[in-house]
């Protein structure tokens, strides 16, 4: 292709990748260390509110807002440098945790943002597996099944998939909640009383259960179509040699496979490393926070209508940073796999 | 901030969102020319006063259960997306803070006639808001077994320890206590109404917390004892959740809003109605006030909105909450609004209003504890953080959010 071709073909993606993804990085990297205040003041005011029969009215020092002459809130911003990192990051409580008279590990998991990268990692790291594993299962036994059934049946693997994230997590959290249909059949079958929402690592296995249940049909439905390019004069010679089922699995389908699995694990990795439905879905927040929600929770205004800007931009700067080292050792083979085929 | 209590805030995200758009009625004393649209909470209150605005026409009212995350950014545009809000002493707060809600004195003169004085919310000497009901947390229990067992409405929280006790070995539920202590502003609330109980101010003149201290730890200290008699999700246990396990039998008592009770003798979903009986909230410590905090709900109006808008908006507001209205809807709440009968179902919220229990504070410190609280007191519930821990981890994410807020230097 022409370079003007390419160029022409390219810039339409490149300016709008400008202004949606490198422009709001650039300010959000900018935000984190800014912060935005607003002025107060104290005041001495009378306040009255309804009693039940008779109005009480109090006189007391409130700190009020400092409204302009328009009647909009006056602000200052000021340059904080690092300091919405260091409250996110806590390195003196860290250091505390870790000398002899700290509480370790457990002292650390109390902050919140090591709590949400602990949960956000294992989240990933074990979905990742489940869902490569379990889509090439069933790709494979679709792909053995005979050709009459294959289509329901590929129609029915797939369902799962086209569930919208929150909607899913809603209905298995309501299977699950207090006496939902689900914990009451297990209680019935154990005899014991089973409290799926009262421990966090229950809601763990719960969320991990969902999203592979979730994720799994794309992994299927990518290996499946994979499976019907895999080289039929390699297989049956493969046969020939006497190959066992596994043999002919470990050698031929699944190098075949790579590239995909490669793929697939990129686009996992992205995905679950923004685990946020799950948290909402089953309103874990209590035991259970994912990094997304943290950036969420920032963002929310709190009942005093405000929102840290700062820590939410700085807490999604660090996001960023994770899900990039996440990625290096997978990009690199994708990069490494592509020069060579050049 | 009653509201966030109620039903949807189960829903997550998903928030129940009804549009109601209702030609001119005869009920209503004027015919609406201009378009007016509200913003409000969900609960049967709402539906009530809303269907009643919408007979004088040109209405729409959003009745939504998030309301309280848009409410601020929708008063600060300009034009104001909406002319009337409804608020609580909580979710009034954001809204003052930035200058979006009108003072209503001229038109309280002109068209607030049947106004009680009482309904008046006033700071700094000018109407802000206009209150229609109140609402607080208050005992409920199952008369019919406190009879059968022999125990009397508990007067304080150990009482309450101790009648879980009984309940708990005559196995007659399958959990004794039911409490609002979903993370976050359900238990948040908690928190403040025993902390309240137990002498405790959140915060000094200086707007500095004051949450660690002796009566922090004896409200984390009975939290938890209370604790060990609910269903052990009691961290996903918000109003709805609590109001059906009273519907549905599952406990005998709980601290629970005055706004629930109708719901408690709704035959349509209740199978105990008549059964649950309202008292005051318990207090703390013998011989204190009833550890609970009274909460108004009512109604402002926006700033950025031309002065005909906010006359309109309020003549149909002043419709929505008439004597009419209420005496049609005399059990949707405990109305501040003239025609009030106080039935059997008001009586737990009179009776902690009249042995003394605190209005909620509409400050801004207020709101900052409330929601450091709703953070972190859930550590100490799962065990994961000692009572001092937990209270120092408040007091620090209070410092965190007030010095980003500008209200500590």
């Amino acid at each position: 292709m022409k370079a003007r071709t390419f160029a022409m073909f390219v810039a339409p993606s490149v300016v709008l990748m400008l202004i949606f993804i490198a422009l709001p990085l650039v300010s959000v990297f900018v935000q984190s260390f800014y912060s935005t205040q607003q002025v107060f003041e104290q005041v001495q005011v009378e306040s009255c509110t309804p009693g039940f029969i008779s109005q009480t009215c109090t006189t007391e020092l409130r700190s009020r807002q400092v409204l302009d002459a328009a009647g909009k809130p006056v602000t200052q911003t000021s340059f904080v440098g690092l300091a919405s990192y260091h409250e996110l990051l806590k390195p003196d409580v860290v250091a505390k945790a870790f000398s002899s008279a700290g509480g370790g590990l457990a002292a650390v998991m109390n902050i919140d943002f090591y709590k949400a990268l602990r949960f956000t990692l294992s989240f990933t790291l074990i979905t990742l597996p489940l869902v490569i594993g379990l889509g090439l299962l069933i790709a494979i036994a679709v792909n053995n099944v005979t050709r009459a059934v294959r289509g329901p049946l590929i129609f029915v693997s797939l369902l799962p998939f086209i569930v919208t994230p929150v909607i899913g997590a809603l209905s298995i959290r309501w299977l699950f909640i207090g006496d939902g249909i689900l914990t009451a059949a297990l209680k019935w079958i154990t005899g014991t009383n089973i409290s799926m929402f009262a421990q966090g690592w229950t809601i763990e296995v719960l969320m991990i259960t969902y999203r592979v249940w979730h994720v799994a049909p794309f992994a299927f439905v990518v290996f499946y179509a994979a499976l019907q390019t895999v080289d039929q004069d390699t297989l049956e010679s493969a046969i020939v040699d006497g190959a066992s089922r596994f043999e002919r699995l470990r050698h031929i389908v699944i190098p075949h496979l790579m590239p995909l699995i490669v793929f697939i694990a990129l686009i996992h990795l992205m995905d679950s490393y923004r685990v946020f439905e799950e948290v909402i879905g089953f309103s874990s927040e209590a035991h259970r926070i994912s990094l997304q929600w943290l950036t969420f929770s920032f963002l929310t205004p709190d009942e005093t209508g405000n929102r840290s800007i700062t820590r939410a931009s700085a807490s999604s700067m660090l996001t960023m940073v994770g899900i990039v080292l996440l990625l290096i050792p997978l990009l690199m083979r994708t990069w490494r796999d592509n020069r060579v085929s050049r | 901030m009653i509201t966030k209590t109620f039903a949807a805030k189960t829903l997550g995200a998903a928030a129940i969102s009804m549009m109601m758009s209702v030609s001119a009625h005869a009920a209503c004393a004027f015919q609406n020319t201009v378009p007016v649209k509200s913003l409000t909470a969900a609960f049967e209150a709402w539906k009530a006063v809303t269907s009643a605005m919408a007979e004088c026409g040109n209405v729409q009212a959003e009745l939504d259960q998030t309301f309280r995350t848009k409410q601020p950014a929708a008063f600060a545009a300009n034009p104001a997306l909406y002319q009337i809000g409804g608020v609580s002493n909580g979710t009034l707060v954001p809204l003052l803070n930035a200058g979006s809600i009108r003072p209503l004195d001229d038109l309280v003169a002109k068209y607030g006639k049947n106004l009680t004085p009482n309904q008046l919310i006033k700071i700094d000497g000018k109407t802000v808001a206009v209150a229609m009901m109140v609402n607080a947390q208050h005992f409920m229990y199952r008369e019919d077994l406190f009879k059968e067992l022999g125990i009397d409405a508990p007067k304080t929280y150990d009482d309450v320890l101790a009648a879980a006790a009984k309940i708990k070995a005559s196995g007659k539920v399958a959990f004794p206590l039911g409490a609002t202590m979903k993370s976050g502003f359900d238990i948040s609330i908690d928190f403040i109404n025993l902390f309240f109980g137990y002498g405790g101010v959140p915060t000094k003149p200086d707007n500095t917390p004051s949450i660690n201290t002796e009566a922090g730890v004896k409200t984390l200290e009975m939290m938890k004892k209370l604790s060990a008699f609910m269903d052990p999700e009691f961290l996903v246990s918000d109003s709805t959740f609590v109001q059906k396990q009273f519907q549905q039998g599952k406990i005998a008592m709980a601290n629970l809003w005055a706004s629930r009770a109708g719901a408690l003798d709704d035959p349509k979903e209740s199978q105990f109605v008549g059964k649950i009986a309202m008292a005051s909230a318990p207090a703390a410590v013998a011989g204190g006030k009833p550890a609970t905090m009274l909460w108004w709900d009512g109604m402002v109006f926006a700033k950025n909105i031309s002065d005909a808008e906010a006359d309109a908006a309020f003549r149909v507001a002043m419709e929505g909450i008439d004597e009419e209205m209420v005496k049609a809807n005399n059990n949707a709440a405990v109305w501040l609004v003239k025609g009030f009968v106080p039935g059997r179902l008001a009586q737990g919220a009179i009776a902690s209003a009249n042995a003394g229990a605190p209005n909620y504070p509409s400050t801004t410190q207020m709101g900052i504890i409330q929601a450091a609280i709703g953070e972190k007191a859930a550590d100490f519930m799962t065990g994961k953080t000692t009572a001092t821990e937990t209270l120092a981890a408040i007091e620090a994410t209070y410092l965190t959010k007030a010095k980003e807020a500008g209200l500590v230097k």
